[in-house]
């Protein structure tokens, strides 16, 4: 379990970075290397390069603005559960991040190579989307933002061109009374859930999402949720057609985590419902 | 026996929990195994592994360039398969080549040794080696493979099976179809993998001044290492050198011969360079150490109150491809039909196992070996029971155990349970969960809609059993007298050299504390050797849950005899009648005085001059053996309890409250006990909820990553409550038990028999382990669609 021979480099800026990734098809960028690592150790993955990204300053900034802050795609799951950056929620970040894996794992995984494995029973997926995140992104032809729901086309797939990197990530910021519901059904701790649902109900805004993750493909994304809050069973046709309704036990596994997760906007005092 | 005084020791002889010895360089990340160790000139190998589960090997190509490092079975001419016979009617053998020869039986034997500087050059090499297979139907499931026209895994055997063995004692088939109470279930354990810190791996080195071969490898039993790989490679014993240095944890994983370690040695003295093999985990769980694949169809009879009337059995084990070396591959299959009545009265018995030969890794045996089988099996059947009178199933495991005033006791199958309160253990353990409160609150509900289950399991453990069972298997070892050198170093310190092996079990410190028991010496001025076959006597090493009774009585035997030379020689400096001294707190104690053993020491090394002229010519340097005075082995048992809590819909399964009441007997290190009884409940909980090794119907492994197969970290673990009775062996010396499997043994049954209590109400049963939250998931949908139609 050794990876095979390839090449490292470290640029220093994003644009260098964009350029060796778009000279050479078979150069992959690493951050933390938490999901590429046992691909390359297994030797499942291959790459002729691998283009360190985890210390370029542009991947590495924080900017706070108005309407919520934006990240550097190099920002660990760590710096996030650590309260070390800042949080445009009322703390939901530092608790989604707190369940994220493992400590070991935090302490190397980026919130920007989570987004771009794109893995549907992952974390930062599912809750970013629910949170109405946009993904930056930079390339040969410039910059562009999307959507994170835009972004993820499928399991283990994204809008990602050739050529183009994750820059970071935009995350709105939430009113002060807005509750945030997750659960994750894991086989274990810190293992990739079997179903997660997360919810935002934020009146103040007027913004209710809800999204399911740990689906085959794309995550269901409900973007205007309100009546899918009070009547969860709004939901069963859209767990259906994702095929999460294929067996009687899988369909009672979604359905009832999607009800837990909805049951936290009410049932627990919001004080307690953040960590310490 | 004796009473033990550790209060007179300083609080650090028997009895003590002093703190381990290893720890202050193991905690610090600077203990040397096999993967610190780096030789000059060193190679590294890497294995090419059968891709599938069963074929001919028609062609191996290897390029030119790799000549010299690659090598095949046609290479190794001269080198003997891996043969583990067993002296049982009927056993099949079958010989295991160290790289396959003809035809590969699982994916992931070893094909082709590939040898370069580092792991990773000589895996890129791998990749140039390209094999022609003419692939086979693979056995994966051992019920099919027992079924005539299933495909041969050995050619020239006429089936699949390497083993039935058998009992029927006073089974009467008439009567007991007449009794009040009938339950038959189907009860399958997974497939698991061992899954120590530290896999296996080893270094053979060449020693040219010795005109030895050294071995450094993670093992738990050196001496049979060096005896099996004498045999392999035809050399002398003395020209071979087995080293255990610091080992991550065996579990039985590192109590047999390897292939890989054959080669390894072949390969440093064809080529006269040292070669290392670390094994990884992906290696650990496709290719190795592979364990517990049960199943049963039992059916149990019982009064209306739940007496136990009958038990008939039939099981199958899935043994693998080979038999291990020395285990072979029924110890589980034929342990099965001797240990499934478990610690109950059971007036008939009728039982058949099958050890199955398959596609898949040999079975290796397994921290609790059938054990944790069979107490899942027996103890689901005794709930069964329980459910089916409509009674609670404490009462019935109640009513059924063997009581202590029927101890000694000889069971059906002839086991000789030593001594011990079973049901007093079991009636602690329901103190100690709260039964009535559980009830109560399973009564009231749950406001989250999770269900609450309550379970027991009791069990008892055999351990450090001797010649008197072990030579009646006919296996490549039979252990008998244990033996321990001690030597008392000029200084007046204490080596004690023991042939067991400590991966974990503290017997740095254990060890210590006896001598220190013995001595009166401080167990820090105690070296405790072990793990090399040149500094100790000859031992069947650590396995069995032995260590405590076996090392611990011969380093005991060891300091008595010790303590006579130097009585002799303090009495002759003290000028007082041998009579009239004593050993205490490391001293010679006479009428008028006292000399220390740094004083007797000096003496007898560096001033014979002022030795008496009688003295013993031998000096303070003596092997000394040990037997307990019955060697059937020592019954440790423990009552387990769980409080569950299940949710239905998603099958989430949380550990509420666990409670264990052991008797070890006494304990040498009460803390030591703890751990050994918390590590093993770890592995029990795993095996009870997470760990499988599952294959498709080609034979694949398909948890070839951590990923995959889970194992219980910290998250996963309960704050496991433990209480003590310790009832002291009348057998060993100090009357301490073998306690090490216990704690793996029950949790399965405990943690299966409350989740099934949780669901009771909704007519599930669940008689699978692992019992994932996919497994309960089904199990509650197919009641609820069962219970709709």
């Amino acid at each position: 379990m050794k990876a095979a021979r390839f090449d490292y480099l470290r640029p220093a800026t994003v644009a260098e970075a964009a350029a060796a990734l778009a000279g050479d098809p078979a150069a992959k960028p690493v951050a933390g290397g938490q999901s590429l690592g046992p691909m390359l150790n297994l030797r499942l993955a291959r790459p002729s390069t691998l283009v360190d990204v985890a210390k370029l300053p542009e991947l590495r900034r924080v900017e706070e603005r108005a309407d919520g802050v934006f990240y550097g795609a190099a920002i660990t799951h760590a710096e996030f559960e650590d309260g070390v950056v800042p949080d445009p929620t009322p703390g939901f970040l530092a608790w989604i991040a707190h369940g994220i894996a493992y400590r070991a794992v935090r302490n190397r995984g980026t919130v920007g190579g989570s987004l771009v494995h794109a893995d549907p029973a992952a974390d930062w997926p599912t809750t970013l989307t629910a949170l109405g995140a946009r993904v930056v992104l930079a390339g040969p032809s410039g910059a562009r933002e999307l959507a994170l729901e835009d972004f993820v086309l499928g399991a283990f797939s994204t809008a990602l061109e050739e050529g183009e990197v994750v820059t970071g990530v935009f995350i709105p910021r939430c009113s002060a009374g807005a509750r945030f519901g997750y659960r994750k059904s894991c086989r274990k701790v810190g293992e990739f859930a079997e179903a997660m649902c997360a919810v935002l109900s934020d009146e103040v805004r007027g913004v209710h999402r809800l999204v399911v993750g740990a689906t085959e493909g794309r995550h269901i994304v409900v973007a205007e949720a309100r009546d899918a809050l009070a009547d969860p069973s709004l939901l069963d046709d859209r767990l259906a057609q994702a095929g999460l309704a294929a067996d009687p036990p899988t369909f009672r596994l979604h359905r009832k985590v999607i009800r837990e997760a909805i049951a936290q906007l009410a049932a627990v005092p919001e004080t307690e419902s953040l960590p310490a | 026996m004796q009473e033990t005084s550790h209060e007179a020791k300083g609080g650090r002889g028997v009895g003590a929990s002093l703190r381990r010895k290893e720890d202050a360089r193991l905690l610090a990340g600077r203990g040397r195994f096999i993967g610190d160790m780096r030789f000059p000139g060193q190679l590294e190998a890497a294995f090419l592994r059968s891709p599938l589960a069963h074929a001919r090997i028609r062609a191996i190509h290897i390029p030119a360039h790799l000549e010299g490092r690659a090598f095949t079975h046609a290479d190794m001419a001269g080198v003997k398969d891996i043969l583990a016979k067993t002296g049982l009617p009927g056993f099949r053998v079958s010989a295991q080549p160290s790289l396959a020869s003809g035809k590969v039986r699982f994916a992931g034997e070893p094909v082709v040794m590939v040898l370069a500087d580092t792991r990773a050059e000589a895996e890129d090499l791998c990749e140039e080696i390209r094999v022609d297979y003419e692939e086979l139907p693979a056995n994966h499931d051992m019920l099919r493979a027992v079924e005539p026209g299933a495909a041969l895994v050995h050619d020239d055997w006429p089936d699949n099976v390497f083993l039935v063995s058998q009992t029927d004692r006073s089974f009467d088939d008439a009567k007991l179809a007449q009794a009040p109470i009938k339950v038959t279930r189907e009860v399958r354990t997974s497939r698991q993998c061992m899954s120590p810190l530290e896999g296996k791996g080893c270094v053979a080195v060449f020693e040219r001044y010795l005109e030895q071969l050294t071995l450094w490898t993670a093992t738990q039993m050196p001496h049979i290492v060096r005896s099996g790989l004498a045999e392999c490679l035809d050399l002398d014993t003395r020209k071979i050198r087995v080293v255990a240095p610091d080992v991550g944890g065996g579990f039985g994983w590192k109590g047999l011969l390897q292939p890989e370690e054959v080669c390894c040695a072949w390969a440093a003295l064809k080529l006269d360079r040292p070669v290392k093999w670390l094994e990884d985990r992906r290696e650990h769980l496709i290719a190795a150490a592979n364990c517990r694949e049960h199943h049963y169809v039992m059916t149990a009879y019982a009064e209306a109150d739940g007496t136990l009337l009958g038990l008939e059995a039939v099981a199958h084990v899935d043994a693998g491809a080979y038999s291990v070396y020395p285990f072979s591959a029924c110890l589980e299959g034929a342990q099965v039909v001797s240990n499934l009545p478990g610690p109950y009265n059971l007036p008939a018995y009728r039982c058949r196992t099958y050890s199955v030969c398959s596609n898949k890794p040999p079975i290796v045996p397994y921290r609790g070996v059938a054990r944790t089988g069979v107490c899942t099996a027996m103890e689901l059947m005794i709930d069964a029971v329980a459910r089916e009178a409509g009674l609670d199933p404490y009462d019935v495991r109640l009513r059924n155990l063997v009581r202590p005033e029927q101890m000694p006791f000889t069971s059906i199958t002839g086991k000789d349970f030593d001594m011990g309160d079973y049901p007093e253990s079991l009636r602690r353990a329901r103190e100690m969960i709260g039964h009535d409160a559980v009830r109560t609150r399973q009564q009231a509900g749950e406001a989250d809609g999770r269900r609450i289950g309550l379970g027991y399991a009791t069990y008892c453990e055999q351990g450090a059993h001797g010649t008197s069972v072990y030579h009646g298997w006919g296996i490549p070892m039979v252990p008998g007298i244990e033996s321990c050198g001690a030597r008392l170093t000029p200084d007046g310190t204490l080596e004690v050299r023991i042939g067991a092996q400590s991966h974990g079990q503290s017997m740095e410190t254990t060890m210590a504390q006896i001598a220190c028991e013995v001595l009166g010496i401080d167990p820090g001025l105690v070296n405790v050797v072990h793990g090399d076959t040149a500094m100790t006597p000859y031992s069947t090493g650590t396995w069995g849950s032995r260590s405590a009774v076996m090392a611990g009585g011969a380093v005991a035997s060891a300091c008595e005899r010790l303590a006579e030379r130097v009585k002799k020689i303090g009495a002759h400096l003290l000028q007082a009648p041998e009579e009239a001294v004593t050993v205490r707190d490391a001293e010679v104690v006479g009428p008028n005085g006292s000399v220390t053993f740094r004083e007797v020491a000096k003496t007898w090394y560096l001033a014979p001059q002022n030795l008496p002229a009688d003295i013993h010519p031998d000096g303070l340097d003596l092997v000394a053996g040990y037997k307990p005075t019955v060697d059937t082995g020592t019954f440790s048992y423990a009552s387990h309890a769980a409080v569950v809590a299940v949710e239905p819909e998603t099958g989430e399964v949380e550990i509420l409250d666990y409670v264990i009441v052991e008797d070890g007997g006494v304990l040498i290190n009460p803390m030591v006990v703890d751990g050994q009884i918390y590590g093993g409940t770890a592995q029990g909980i795993g095996t009870a909820l997470y760990e499988e090794m599952t294959y498709d119907e080609h034979g694949q492994p398909l948890a070839s990553t951590l990923a995959d197969y889970l194992l219980p970290g910290a998250g996963e673990m309960p704050m496991v409550r433990i209480a003590h009775m310790e009832t002291p062996s009348p057998n060993t010396r100090f009357g301490q038990k073998g306690i090490g499997e216990g704690g793996a043994i029950a949790p399965p049954a405990a943690l299966g028999n409350a989740i099934n209590d949780a669901l009771k109400g909704m007519g599930v049963e669940l008689s699978m382990s692992p019992m994932t939250p996919r497994r309960v998931r089904m199990a509650v949908a197919a009641a609820r669609e069962g219970a709709v139609s």
